[in-house]
Order: structure tokens, then sequence, then C-alpha cells
């Protein structure tokens, strides 16, 4: 079966008021060309669940979220996403703030298809006094624990950046973290991978490289070639952080200047053209990978 | 020896350093250049046997300077992605070093947001993984501007990390294994040592007096009869500091004016 799709068609297949999973974390590896489609078309209403990067505040900025399922939102060397933060400050979404290692465990729970998971992470902070919807459950066992019982985060589709995939949804990330991809895939009933290259299967697995598969291609829906389309989040080992494009990105918070990223970054008629304007492949391979 | 110049931040340092004395083969996180420099000075000195991580995915046999260096060139001893620090922090066989924005009498720490969880006045980064560290293994604090404003009255505005209030706790009970751990300040190093958990003045940095620390925290201190001076850095742990850690003096940049550590 051959899922390739060209980059604005994904979008149709997404509806107004879906829940939708975006991998990565932060700064990396963020399915940001996915993002700016999404940006481009009349979709609305959604609820975002991500380790936050530019990708929430990208949709934040646009007024896409209803809903936004997070730990954190950073852009790592800039702390702060101007975007995000303007944004929540305004009461703009209604918000799900979890800790980190909340959002894999609902994230488990849903690719378990199970209602919950047992947890004792949140006890004693304000988690649950802020998300009322969070319920506790006491263990049925001789211990009786009362623990959080962190609800199954379920996903219409799931948004990922992959290094390289064939045309069936075979893919490997060759990053140094997979981060949670793999459980927000296996969350999602659609899986949108955009990858660095579409190539032929046997050049993507190998007995060495099989174990960078994160999941198998019978969950993937479509597949999407957009080289350096985790830009301006690091691509490793293609290309590093654009910190340059990050501060100008976080910079234009006026009217007049997020109208002016939107229409030199965004709006524009392909993927190709977005990489030229952002500097062109050379420019972008030469960018050094992160050092933390 | 003790050394006799060095600045507030190497003082820092090596209090940040002593949170992982003794606390065996454990993860040190450290957040910020100040408890980053301070985790890689315990490795060098007193615990050789801590964890360490480059701050992305890997795990280095020895600690790496700050700042730009040939990427990649220190030995990887092992891997350490996401997934596998969530799998290791929740058996608590890590120890954390985070620069809070708020801290209360309780230990509880806040880096998500000022004002209402709806609509804050400033929302920062999120809860982030505070609450499941704190609930699994010991978290120490770095805090660059002691000051009321970070040691709040009641709680802190949003309540991130578990600590020591009663009432949040089924019958009042305090897990046996929570451990809030010390607080090193451009003032002073404090911890919830106290009776029931209090907030306690361990030292103050030479040249800041008791009543300066107590008038800078919004909630009473337990004090000693006599409290004592910060110990000053050795000069071995100056040198690696200097040299080996922090050869391009990111440390240099965190208080105005890179002060010195003897403010007398």
């Amino acid at each position: 079966m051959n899922k390739q799709l060209p980059l604005d068609e994904f979008v149709s297949q997404l509806r107004d008021g879906m829940t939708i999973g975006i991998g990565g974390w932060a700064t990396r590896r963020k399915p940001m060309a996915l993002i700016r489609a999404i940006l481009r078309s009349p979709l609305r209403d959604l609820t975002v669940v991500s380790y936050g990067g530019p990708d929430v505040g990208l949709l934040a900025a646009a007024g896409k979220l209803r809903k936004l399922v997070f730990g954190f939102v950073s852009l790592d060397v800039l702390p702060l996403d101007m975007h995000f933060r303007n944004a929540r400050q305004a009461g703009a979404f209604e918000v799900m703030e979890l800790d980190e290692g909340m959002v894999q465990l609902g994230l488990r729970a849903a690719a378990m298809r199970v209602p919950f998971l047992p947890t004792p992470v949140g006890l004693g902070t304000d988690i649950l006094k802020r998300n009322p919807d969070l319920k506790m459950v006491r263990s049925p066992y001789a211990d009786s624990q009362e623990l959080v019982a962190m609800p199954a985060l379920k996903l219409d589709a799931a948004l990922l950046h992959v290094t390289e995939s064939d045309v069936r949804g075979n893919c490997v990330i060759m990053s140094p973290d997979p981060f949670f991809d793999d459980l927000m895939a296996r969350a999602a009933d659609a899986v949108y991978l955009s990858c660095e290259r579409i190539v032929a299967t046997n050049k993507i697995c190998s007995h060495e490289r099989a174990r960078y598969q994160p999941f198998e291609r019978s969950i993937v829906t479509a597949v999407i070639e957009a080289p350096f389309g985790a830009h301006p989040t690091a691509g490793v080992p293609g290309y590093g952080i654009d910190v340059e494009h990050l501060k100008a990105y976080n910079a234009a918070t006026t009217p007049e200047a997020w109208a002016d990223y939107r229409s030199r970054f965004v709006d524009i008629a392909s993927h190709d053209e977005y990489v030229e304007a952002v500097g062109g492949r050379g420019k972008l391979a030469s960018i050094p990978p992160p050092v933390y | 020896m003790n050394a006799t110049s060095y600045s507030l931040a190497e003082l820092c340092i090596a209090q940040c350093a002593e949170v992982w004395r003794g606390e065996g083969e454990v993860l040190a996180t450290g957040f910020g250049a100040i408890p980053r420099i301070g985790a890689g000075l315990a490795k060098l000195t007193f615990n050789s046997d801590l964890l360490m991580t480059d701050g992305e995915a890997y795990l280095l046999s020895e600690p790496v300077a700050l700042g730009p260096r040939a990427a990649r060139d220190a030995e990887i001893e092992g891997w350490m992605p996401y997934s596998r620090t969530f799998d290791l922090l929740w058996a608590g066989r890590r120890h954390a070093l985070v620069g809070p924005v708020q801290v209360d009498r309780y230990g509880q720490m806040n880096i998500s947001l000022i004002g209402d969880y709806r609509k804050p006045k400033a929302a920062i980064l999120g809860v982030r993984g505070l609450a499941g560290n704190s609930i699994s293994h010991a978290n120490s604090m770095f805090v660059p501007n002691h000051s009321p404003r970070v040691f709040v009255e009641g709680e802190v505005d949003m309540v991130c990390s578990a600590g020591y209030n009663p009432a949040r706790w089924p019958q009042g009970q305090i897990p046996a294994d929570l451990r809030v751990g010390r607080v090193i300040t451009d003032l002073a190093v404090l911890d919830f040592g106290g009776s029931a958990h209090a907030p306690r003045l361990l030292s103050v940095h030479p040249g800041v007096t008791v009543e300066q620390v107590c008038a800078a925290t919004s909630f009473p201190l337990e004090l000693a009869a006599r409290t004592p001076e910060t110990v000053a850095p050795t000069e071995e742990q100056l040198q690696l500091i200097r040299e080996r850690l922090d050869p391009n003096g990111l440390r240099k940049t965190v208080f105005k004016g890179d002060p010195p550590g003897d403010r007398r």
C-alpha cells in the first residue's frame, strides 16, 4: 500500500475539534512542516497533546487551540515561547497541565487500551486541584495505596517527524532520542509521518538499523516527504536547532510582526519555498547539532 | 586548603556539589550553569560513581565543560533517552538540583506560573517533571536571587513539587521517603531539616548576616544558637571549576558583575 501524501493534502483528513498528539520534544524533531500546513488550513478547535515547543506556539498564535494538554512549553535555549505565553496569559485556550511523566502514562494507557494507569505522580501537588477531572484510585492489594488514576490520553491523530520512511510507513528515527513518538503513535487512531526522505525499503532497514524503527508500518496512515521538515527545531543527524530563526519567531509577537512572520514563513505555496525562505538547504544542513 | 579569593558563583558551585556527597551511584541532574558545574565538581572530587548525561541522550564517563566544545568528544558510557530517564527516576536513583521561581516553607516549588491557573499573570514553563521527581527522588535547589518574592508567604502559586505540607497528604501522613534537599542561594544555605521539616538556616555566606537572610525570606527560619559561615571552596575545587569544568566562564554571567564570594 502506497501511503505517500502531498503535504497540504494530509490536513484534509483532519477534522475540527480533533485531539492531536505532536511528537518530538521542545526544540527537537517537531513535525513543523505539518504544523504549518495546519496553520494554512481552516482547521480549528484542536485539543493538542505535546511536549511543547514552537509547535504549540504556532498553533496558539494562529488561534487553532481549544485545549492544550501539556507538561511544559519551551524553546530550550530561549526558555519561554512568547506566543504560547501570551495566549496562555490571555486565557485563550483551556489547559490540562500535567507532569511530563503523567503525559507519558496517559499516552501509554491509551496505547494499552486501558482507561487509566495508576501512579503516585501528582500526589501532594496542585496538579490534582487544578484538574478536577483527575480521579484517585485505591490499590486493591494489601498495600491499599491511594494513587492518581492517570486517564488515557486518546488521540484522533498523531503527527510525527522521522528521519526516513518508505512509502508504506516503514520508518526509522536516527536522532539520539526517539522521545515518546512511539506512544503517541499507538495512542492515536491515525498516524501521519513527515520524513526527511522517502527511500526504498532496503535502504531503511538492515539488521543493524531495524532497531531504530519506533513502530511497525501497520499503524501508519500516511507518509509525507518534507526535507528539513522539523525546522526550526532540530532534525539530527541532518541539522541542528535554528536558534536565529527561533529568536525571530519568538520576537514576532505584535499583530504586525506576526502577520509579517506568517506571510514570510507560513502562508507560502510549498515546503520547498519554505526551505528557500529560511535560507536554503545548504544553510540549514550546516546548522550544527545542539550542545547542551 | 580553603581559598581566600573566590567568586560568589564559585562559592555556590562548591555548595551545590555538596548535595551529591554520599549519594552513591545516582543520576546527577543540575539545571542551569551553577548546578551543572556543581554536579561535575562532585563527580570529579568526592563522588566518582555519579551518572551524568550530556543534556541530550547520552551518559558520559566524565563531566564535560559547559558551553562551546568539540561536540561529542567525550567518552560515552551509555544511552539515557527521556524514556529511560523516567524509568530510572521513578525508581528513585537520581538527585536533581532545580531552579525554582518560588519556594514555600514546605519545600514546595513552582516553575509553572504566577497568579491564576486559567489566566495567569505570568505563564512560565509548566509543571515539567517536578511532581514525579519530588515523589521519587531527592531534589535540591539553587536560587540566585534570595528574596521574599522567591521565598513566599503561604504556599507557592502552583505547587509543582510535593513537599512537607501535611494538609496535602491523606491523614496528614507525609511519605517517609520524601526528600527535599538543600537550598543554595546567593545569601545562604537552607534545608528543611528543622522540627517537623521546618525550614532551617544552615549557613550564611561570608559577609552576609542572619538578619539579612531572614529579611529576604517571607517565612520564619529555624536558627541555630550560632549560624556558621558557608565554607569557602578549596584551591583544588577552584582549579577544577576554572580550568576543567567552566573554562569558558559561563559561571561569571550568573550574578551581575560576578561579585566576590566573601562580601566583607
